[in-house]
């Protein structure tokens, strides 16, 4: 692991932990109005500011942080999850199933996917609790964003149907389930790790696109995307610098993820 | 002898000479600030959508036609009183059915072809065609029955409608005047506003030009506008318009958000212009459809005026005032903006904010509150959503306060920001939500403008549309209190119906109203002559006595 790795990792595992100890480092809480200091500068009592209603800006990037860095992974491994169902399968088993399989991912990745995740955002019922819909929202990228890594997955897959030790592992006797279990999948475990690993900083991307339109998570629970709105009007970076924290954190986080992936291990 | 003669004539020459110098440059410097104002430029926030002035629906060809357009009587934005253009004078029959108007003489449209009642009756025929669905001509339908026109002088004409139009004459100042010899209007079009369309590059600027025979004069008898041309950039983008304007590049922002004002104010505050509050409001109602499909103890609430009553007082409307709208906001009183002077009802305040009060009322009504959560008398926890359109910052903010503020009786609310499409889907067809808030951008000073909101037979009866008959008292009193003051001619009459009509609002709650937001403007310093108002269009109202400063004239 190389010194840039390293620090990619600590620096990830850093935010990880401070924004789990949220509670304790920023005990004003992110939903708060501080409604006498609106728009504040930082003080003591809050260290990047307040935003527009007064709530306590480090609390809110803190808690921000906290769903869209354990949000998002999720979302990427339910996603790693059906493209190799559907990618992996569709390369071993190949012939129709393979042509079937890479006509549907080519029909869902030519799908303006933008628009279908607000069409299916507006879609959902409307009484439901901030938390619920943060989970609601990256269910849907899960669900939304396997169609990519599917493609990569079955071209994987299906280099791996004809190879010399599946040939000698059906000639065994092996076969169904147990061949795909005991020889397809592990031997994908590479590109699944790679898939899983882009498609973190792709989800936390996504869900700020979402937020940045207002239609991320719901009010008053903060994300990246939420805190990213705050620069809507900004004109001037040295006007309140400290607004710019958010995207400095996003741009920090992604420029990690793309260092850790870099390991060989993952690479395919 | 002759010399001296030489001398006296060369004398005489050269004192003539001097007269037509000076005669010369009377006239020259004279028509230098008639002719040559300058270029006035701002930003349309999207294309012009016609330039045919009685198709007009959108903002931007709004103020196209409000720059080219002639009518025959004008709304002064200043005072809000009727002022004569076209028309010298005019008078609405008793009955309210016709109105008569004497011409001015001796006015020509752009193409100078001269201007007659022919042109008056050639534009309320065509506006008045079905077939042209004319928005602006919607105002003028009072029954069933055709309008008619009847010249009775090349400068004086009178119209009569099939029934009785409340505020008849008021109407006429959105009706732009049409050339009897242009049938298809485009943007060539002859006009008799001081301005006209002379260039027209689509998504990207419209350019329009003085009106070389416009009619007006200054009271020093210079002829009107001052301004050479008006160049309007198509620009939706605000935090462009603002760093254009910034730079200079433009000359006015019409209306800009209480964000940018802050900042503009806090580097050149001379240009910063808060005109005080708007007429537009913002406000938010609870879902009385009996077919929507919400659970029936919810719509129990939300029919209850006891219930809304007490989330109007649990919220606090200085705060939403003070913090979304940085001060730039007046906590709102109904349906009526204290701006709208005659139509106001001056007995009203604003609900001051009583969140014991509030939690009284409600517990006289068998809710109560347990363990920091309120249920109602079946033990139903209270909860609710409210939906708005996503990208309206101010409204998202103001939903999250209304949510801290509600959330202290112990009422979850929770917010919803949606696209505006599936927004206006659910509150007008499906009705699938159960609160709203929304904001409504008034340009009409009369309350007839205010019929489809309403009469309970309305459309946008936002809280429970298109009833077959009233299905409360209270909205039947309304229905009637409306109709009356609509069948009336007499402004008296339909004041103290309209008062009454705000007086129920503010009792029944149907629409809980939040704010009036300030008309907030940016005009530049290169500007002389402007005066910002709070009615549309705020800045370039008097365009025609607006001109630019010496240097920026010599800059241009």
């Amino acid at each position: 692991m190389n010194a840039a790795r390293k620090l990619a990792c600590v620096v990830v595992l850093a935010l990880c932990a401070a924004s789990l100890a949220a509670n304790w480092l920023a005990p004003a809480g992110y939903a708060r109005q501080f409604r006498e200091a609106p728009s504040a500068p930082p003080s003591r009592q809050h260290l990047l500011g307040t935003d527009e209603v007064g709530r306590d800006r480090f609390a809110r990037v803190l808690y921000g942080t906290r769903i869209s860095l354990l949000l998002a992974p999720a979302a990427a491994l339910l996603s790693t999850v059906l493209a190799a169902l559907v990618g992996g399968l569709a390369g071993y088993l190949g012939g129709i199933w393979l042509r079937l399989a890479r006509g549907f991912t080519d029909l869902f990745l030519s799908l303006p996917w933008l628009f279908l995740l607000i069409a299916v955002r507006a879609l959902l019922p409307l009484n439901v609790s901030p938390l619920v819909s943060v989970l609601i929202t990256f269910l849907i990228l899960g669900l939304l964003g396997w169609a990519a890594s599917a493609r990569v997955l079955s071209t994987s897959a299906d280099a791996l149907r004809n190879s010399d030790f599946l040939l000698q592992a059906r000639a065994s006797g092996l076969h169904g389930t147990r061949l795909f279990l005991v020889h397809v999948l592990p031997n994908l475990k590479p590109v699944l790790y790679a898939q899983f690993w882009i498609s973190i900083p792709v989800f936390i991307l996504a869900e700020a696109n979402l937020g940045i339109l207002g239609l991320g998570v719901a009010e008053p629970l903060p994300s990246w995307g939420s805190l990213l709105r705050e620069l809507e009007g900004l004109i001037s970076f040295r006007e309140e610098p400290w607004r710019l924290v958010p995207l400095l954190l996003l741009i920090v986080v992604m420029t990690s993820f793309q260092l850790l992936l870099s390991n060989e291990e993952v690479t395919v | 002898m002759s010399d001296r003669m030489n001398m006296t004539g060369r004398r005489a020459f050269l004192r003539l000479l001097l007269c037509f110098a000076l005669l010369f440059l009377t006239l020259t410097s004279g028509s230098a600030f008639s002719q040559s104002g300058g270029e006035l430029r701002f930003c349309l926030r999207s294309e012009p959508k016609t330039f045919d002035p009685l198709l007009v629906d959108d903002d931007s060809s709004l103020s196209i036609r409000y720059l080219t357009g002639g009518v025959l009587v004008r709304v002064n934005r200043h005072t809000q009183e009727l002022e004569p253009e076209l028309a010298e004078s005019w008078k609405v029959s008793n009955d309210g059915k016709q109105i008569t108007f004497k011409l001015r003489r001796g006015i020509t449209f752009s193409d100078g072809s001269p201007f007659s009642s022919e042109d008056v009756a050639f534009t309320m025929q065509r506006l008045m065609d079905p077939a042209l669905h004319s928005s602006t001509g919607d105002a003028f339908r009072s029954g069933s029955g055709a309008v008619t026109t009847k010249i009775i002088a090349p400068d004086q004409i009178s119209i009569t409608f099939p029934a009785p139009i409340a505020g008849l004459d008021r109407l006429f100042d959105q009706v732009a005047i049409m050339s009897a010899h242009s049938p298809n209007p485009k943007k060539e079009a002859a006009v008799l506003g001081p301005f006209m369309v002379a260039e027209y590059k689509a998504g990207s600027s419209v350019l329009l030009r003085r009106n070389p025979n416009y009619w007006k004069k200054d009271s020093q008898g210079r002829r009107l506008p001052y301004l050479d041309s008006i160049r309007l950039d198509v620009q939706s983008n605000r935090d462009v318009e603002m760093l254009r304007f910034k730079r200079g590049e433009l000359d006015l922002i019409n209306v800009i958000d209480s964000d940018y004002f802050d900042r503009l104010a806090a580097s050149s505050p001379q240009l910063a212009h808060d005109a005080g509050a708007s007429l537009d409001s913002d406000f938010m109602w609870f879902n009385q459809v009996p077919s929507a499909p919400i659970p029936e103890y919810k719509r129990a609430w939300f029919r209850s005026t006891s219930f809304r009553r007490a989330i109007s007082q649990a919220i606090n409307r200085d705060d939403l005032s003070r913090v979304v709208f940085n001060g730039h906001a007046q906590p709102a009183v109904g349906p009526v903006s204290p701006a709208n002077k005659f139509w106001f009802n001056n007995k009203l305040k604003a609900e001051p904010y009583r969140p014991n009060a509030a939690l009284q009322r409600l517990q006289a009504d068998g809710f109560h509150l347990q363990n920091g959560t309120l249920f109602d008398k079946a033990g139903n926890a209270v909860e609710f959503s409210i939906v708005t359109n996503a990208g309206s910052k101010p409204r998202e903010r103001m939903a999250v306060m209304v949510q801290e503020d509600l959330g202290k009786l112990g009422i979850k609310v929770n917010v919803v920001t949606l696209d505006f499409p599936s927004l206006i889907e659910r509150i007008s067809q499906k009705f699938n939500y159960e609160a709203a808030m929304l904001g409504f951008r008034n340009v009409d000073l009369d309350p007839n403008g205010q019929m489809n909101i309403w009469l309970s037979s309305a459309e946008n009866h936002a809280w429970n549309p298109q009833q077959k008959s009233p299905e409360t008292a209270w909205e039947a009193e309304i229905d009637r209190l409306m109709r009356a003051q609509a069948s009336t001619a007499d402004p008296k009459k339909r004041k103290e119906s309209f008062d009454r009509v705000q007086e129920i609002v503010a009792d029944q709650a149907p629409f809980i109203y939040l704010v009036n937001q300030n008309a907030l403007s940016a005009v530049s310093s290169a500007v002389e002559g402007a005066n910002p108002g709070i009615l549309s269009p705020q800045t370039f109202w008097n365009a025609e006595r607006m001109t630019l400063n010496a240097s920026t004239r010599a800059s241009r």
